[in-house]
């Protein structure tokens, strides 16, 4: 059984992207266009991953993360943070929380995005 | 208004903290100066009219004329001063809020881009992947632009934190020239290393040194015409660190030295090779350096080259 990838993300075009990707690498990708979404898949689908945007509708991306972090269920579910907000306490903050890796979306390509979500899958 | 608003206003270092400017250059310090001014101007005016006029109506009339005369002069001017301290600081968050939102658009049309050009959709052929490149390399250009500027305008809102750590400036100026290795090979330009040996760890931010290593080594690599040679020089000197990265690409006008540091400032024969680019790496540069405690410079003659130099301090 492939392994399960929750994005959580509500830009439609990198849900699309991330989609096809995904599905080439062998991954199922769970699409979450909010915070509200992404935490309700979080706890049912169980996936083997997260990817987690922190701008994001309803509930905001650290609110998410913390919830995360603090349920039974979802704690040793490994959450890659991929956003556009660089300042260090975000970083800091993201990583206390418990967020395994932070990415800002601009210093990173598609493929070394896909290398880190694999290496964190443990994959590679 | 309520009494907390009267009181923040009369708070002076909360309201020049909002301006991000140092209190010497900030409104409601000029105002309270120039309200100290007035009260010895006023004083200044009654002692002399006690003195030479002899009516004391005329001597009160005349005091409370001219401290009248001074505050409105005051306030007009204190009040313009406010007004372009406020648009300044608009313009810088309005720079950061733009920034911010073209960034998301732009990642994702690069990452959709790549997405199309690893042909892991459908094959894609060589022609149009000659287009897609182009395009690619443009929404890399806007990505740079968009970067530059948040750096600028976190440059001016004193919100560009420099951290202290140890680091070795050897071993990112290495990792720096391999990165800049496919650019500098397609320019056609050699660049060579000398590194003294056993150099002291710098003690900075080695992610802001790395921006500045960054404009100077690109800079070098893209304003040689031809065939060239870029020289990268690192070796210790006292208490600092000092690099220096000499080029015989076109030089900057001597006219035009007095400026280079500025932001946008980019020299005319510069535009003549060169459309690319923004004129923000060096401000930048100067920014990171001089808040990390060392000190930047040049020397350059045109047609010849230019040589740019830095330190930075070793703990």
């Amino acid at each position: 059984m492939s392994k399960k990838i929750l994005f959580i993300e509500d830009e439609s075009a990198l849900q699309k992207t991330f989609g096809e990707i995904f599905k080439q690498e062998g991954y199922e990708m769970i699409p979450a266009l909010d915070g509200e979404i992404g935490l309700r898949l979080a706890k049912s689908k169980k996936p083997d991953l997260i990817l987690l945007d922190l701008i994001l509708p309803k509930v905001h991306g650290f609110d998410v993360l913390k919830e995360l972090k603090t349920n039974e269920a979802t704690r040793d579910i490994p959450i890659i943070i991929l956003t556009n907000l660089e300042k260090i306490n975000d970083v800091e903050k993201a990583l206390e929380l418990g967020a395994t890796t932070y990415l800002v979306k601009a210093n990173y390509t598609l493929e070394e995005v896909v290398e880190k979500v694999k290496k964190s899958l443990g994959d590679l | 208004m309520n009494f907390k608003k009267i009181f923040g206003e009369i708070n002076i270092v909360s309201q020049c903290k909002k301006y991000h400017l140092p209190i010497w250059q900030c409104p409601h310090f000029i105002f309270l100066i120039m309200g100290f001014l007035i009260f010895i101007s006023s004083l200044f005016a009654y002692i002399l009219g006690n003195r030479y006029i002899q009516d004391p109506l005329l001597v009160a009339l005349l005091t409370i004329f001219l401290t009248g005369v001074f505050f409105v002069f005051g306030f007009i001017l204190v009040r313009g001063f406010e007004n372009l301290a406020e648009a300044n600081r608009l313009k810088s968050e309005f720079v950061s809020i733009v920034s911010h939102q073209l960034r998301s658009p732009l990642s994702n049309l690069r990452w959709v881009l790549e997405l199309i050009m690893s042909g892991k959709i459908e094959p894609v052929s060589q022609k149009q992947l000659e287009y897609f490149k182009i395009l690619k390399e443009n929404s890399d250009r806007m990505g740079e632009l968009i970067k530059d500027l948040l750096i600028i305008s976190r440059i001016e809102t004193a919100r560009l934190p420099i951290r202290n750590e140890n680091f070795s400036l050897g071993d990112l100026v290495n990792s720096l020239i391999t990165d800049f290795k496919p650019l500098a090979e397609a320019s056609n330009v050699k660049i060579e290393l000398k590194e003294e040996k056993n150099l002291p760890k710098t003690f900075g931010d080695p992610s802001k040194i790395k921006l500045v290593v960054e404009n100077l080594l690109d800079n070098a690599i893209r304003y040689i015409k031809g065939k060239g040679e870029v020289k990268i020089n690192l070796k210790h000197q006292k208490n600092k660190i000092y690099f220096e990265i000499e080029d015989n690409g076109v030089g900057i006008p001597k006219e035009d030295q007095k400026y280079i540091f500025q932001k946008f400032f980019r020299s005319e024969n510069i535009l003549k090779y060169q459309t690319q680019g923004t004129g923000l790496g060096l401000h930048i540069s100067k920014y990171i350096v001089e808040k990390s405690g060392g000190k930047i410079g040049f020397k350059s003659q045109e047609g010849k080259g230019s040589t740019f130099w830095f330190t930075v301090p070793i703990k």
